[in-house]
């Protein structure tokens, strides 16, 4: 995974409450075997009309949101189902941030593991945010959004940025602790043979 | 030391390591795998050339993306049978293999029926797979909860997962639940209740007289849908209920260890005075069979309500996603539900798939004949669910009165196989989410118990099962 940098890119407002992993990435491009792809699907059905052409009306469809780096989300993001395919569509598409008051926990997991930054901001910063015409700057060091001179903090897992910041092979990082886990394995084979 | 919660002792006894910024290695006792979102974890292992350390904590089984009839003749869909094939290729392969059920075996079925059908999941494990409704384990008083495929990846190669401690949320039920009211009535109505976020970043165990009531069935439909809350884990404390149904089970312990397992088992119990982060008491003594209006499970009411008023919201944002939810399900502001006429009826799924849903439905259907024009598929959890239903009887009755008798899988819970709505048609389904699209392209789903899924198939419209129970 490559660390995430400092990044100053635009922002595109979807601010619908709930928005669950189905409406992300609808089940009939789960079956694919790669990680790669899934952007072309990212919001199907909200994007694209019936005849398969694009929604006019769709947030991403239009100028200038169609060069986003940045969705500015609702509460609950992301809740529903556990499929990684979500944050493989979103950063496929080219988002690199979801910025919303809150996240369901599984799509924050998956979408540290993936190098995408959900930042979670005060209601508030986020209407300040969908307000502001022009450019943000999204700085993980800092833990801040720049609009202008508007700065506005936003909350991150303390392991998700670190791992983001180092772009860490998390695997790798576990396999050096193989010690400890044999350990508990030995221990767990003594108190609970039945395992 | 000091009393611990169920999920407190569960959490602790799978501590490897604790680390500096508030998360812990957390040991992994089971693992199970299906096709839709494990071949990117095995292509990872693969390239990496990491073996899976411990293949006999894992069970595979394809459940998602699979037909519900005609199985013989093989998958159609050229993706889905790729992924299927994949998945038998990945769990035969140098390095990778693990048990495996195949598609023709009578033990296939959904990993969320199938896990506790072999005993593989029991009390006191960690148990984790690449799905949401993992949580269903947690009836067992299992911690369990659904990964992520990187996570599925991380689980294969290490047998551990790095995971934050979670809240304490407990709802303690009392009273006796009504006739023809159960465990998805009154998980429908919690989730109504603290919404789809209420248990965001918590464990929920569910507690009280009317939990310990049901039986491991009903446990198991509570915490299937504690993520539609928003809590990954469900949790039921393990009981004489719980050990009566692992006994004997092929992947339980036998003799000595049984003995040994079940004095642990016995220990997990939360402690007289261990702290919630929050509780919620409720009552079921007077809970009506539920049924969701909109387009979110929170959306829901009993049978007897009508859809909410859009002006009534508390602000103009909650007005505006009311009216949205209610044109999308093509729903009037204040129409009584009960008018409402479905075309397809869903009876399946790791929420209700189970032989005592069957049985539920079939108490409904028997003597009577589905409404003209009404499609109604019973989609058995598993091939074990299916024999013994057979055996009952009870796909006589589902056929005599013009249901549809399926081969097990998740079918049109998320219609991933051929099992889907189509645009506009309203199904009364007794799966999990009622999202937009969920189970077609502008399908309008309504979640509901099976007893009042068979209702709405016999009178064509959502109903009331009360009025169809002898």
């Amino acid at each position: 995974m490559q660390p995430f940098q400092t990044f100053t890119g635009l922002a595109a407002p979807l601010l619908q409450e709930n928005l669950n992993t189905d409406l992300i990435i609808p089940k009939q491009f789960l079956t694919t075997l790669l990680r790669s792809g899934l952007g072309k699907h990212l919001f199907q059905d909200m994007r694209y009309r019936e005849d398969g052409s694009d929604n006019p009306d769709f947030i991403l469809n239009r100028e200038p949101y169609r060069h986003a780096t940045i969705l500015l989300g609702g509460p609950n993001f992301g809740c529903g189902s556990s499929r990684e395919h979500a944050p493989w569509a979103i950063l496929d598409w080219g988002l690199k941030a979801i910025v919303a008051p809150s996240f369901a926990d599984i799509f924050t997991t998956n979408s540290y593991k993936n190098g995408l930054l959900p930042a979670v901001v005060s209601p508030a910063s986020l209407a300040a945010l969908a307000a502001y015409e022009g450019e943000l700057t999204v700085d993980l060091l800092s833990q801040e959004i720049r609009a202008g001179q508007e700065r506005h903090p936003f909350k991150t897992e303390p392991w998700g940025r670190t791992m983001l910041l180092e772009g860490l092979d998390e695997i790798q990082q576990t396999l050096t602790h193989l010690e400890a886990i044999e350990a508990f394995e030995a221990g767990r084979a003594k108190d609970s043979p039945w395992l | 030391m000091n009393p611990r919660t169920l999920y407190d002792k569960l959490w602790e006894s799978h501590v490897v390591e604790e680390r500096a910024d508030g998360t812990s290695l957390l040991y992994i006792d089971r693992h199970l795998v299906h096709e839709v979102t494990s071949p990117q974890a095995f292509e990872g292992l693969r390239m990496a050339g990491r073996p899976v350390r411990r293949p006999q904590a894992v069970l595979a089984v394809a459940d998602h993306n699979i037909p519900t009839r005609d199985r013989a003749l093989g998958i159609t869909e050229p993706t889905c049978r790729a992924q299927v094939e994949a998945l038998e290729e990945n769990v035969h392969a140098e390095g990778t293999a693990v048990p495996y059920i195949p598609l023709l075996d009578d033990r296939q079925g959904i990993v969320h029926i199938i896990g506790p059908e072999q005993g593989f999941t029991l009390p006191g494990v960690t148990l984790v797979c690449g799905d949401s409704h993992t949580s269903t384990h947690g009836a067992f008083g299992a911690l369990a909860f659904g990964i992520g495929t990187t996570e599925v990846e991380h689980v294969l190669a290490t047998q551990t997962l790095v995971q934050k401690r979670a809240r304490n949320f407990r709802i303690n039920v009392t009273g006796a639940f009504p006739k023809g009211v159960g465990a998805k009535d009154l998980v429908l109505h919690i989730i109504g209740l603290i919404g789809t976020a209420g248990g965001t970043g918590c464990a929920l165990e569910f507690a009280g007289e009317a939990v310990r009531g049901l039986s491991m069935e009903g446990r198991m439909t509570l915490c299937n849908m504690a993520i539609e809350a928003g809590a990954r884990a469900g949790l039921v404390a393990p009981d004489e209920t719980t050990f009566a149904y692992v006994k004997g089970r092929p992947m339980a312990p036998k003799g000595r260890d049984w003995d040994l397992a079940e004095a642990a088992w016995r220990r997990l119990p939360t402690d007289a005075g261990a702290h919630f982060h929050r509780e919620l008491d409720l009552d079921v003594s007077n809970l009506e069979p539920q049924v969701t209006w909109g387009t979110n499970p929170e959306s829901e009411t009993g049978i007897t309500g009508h859809a909410p008023d859009p002006a009534g919201a508390a602000s103009p944002e909650a007005a505006a996603q009311m009216q949205a939810a209610l044109d999308y399900m093509g729903i009037k502001a204040g129409q009584p539900l009960t008018e409402l006429a479905v075309d397809v009826v869903f009876i399946g799924s790791c929420t209700n798939g189970r032989l005592e849903d069957l049985v539920e439905a079939a108490a409904v259907f028997k003597g009577r004949k589905v409404a003209p024009g009404v499609e109604a598929l019973v989609v058995p959890g598993s091939g074990l669910v299916k024999l013994a239903a057979e055996k009952m009887g009870l796909d006589r009755i589902f056929l005599e009165a013009g249901c549809q008798w399926r081969e097990p899988g998740c079918s049109m819970c998320l219609g991933m196989n051929e099992d889907r709505l189509k645009p506009l048609q309203r199904s009364a389904s007794t799966s999990n989410r009622n999202f937009e699209g969920r189970q077609g392209r502008l399908g309008r789903t309504h979640l509901v118990s099976p007893g009042m899924a068979a209702a709405a198939a016999v009178a064509g419209h959502l109903a009331d099962v009360r009025d169809y129970l002898r």
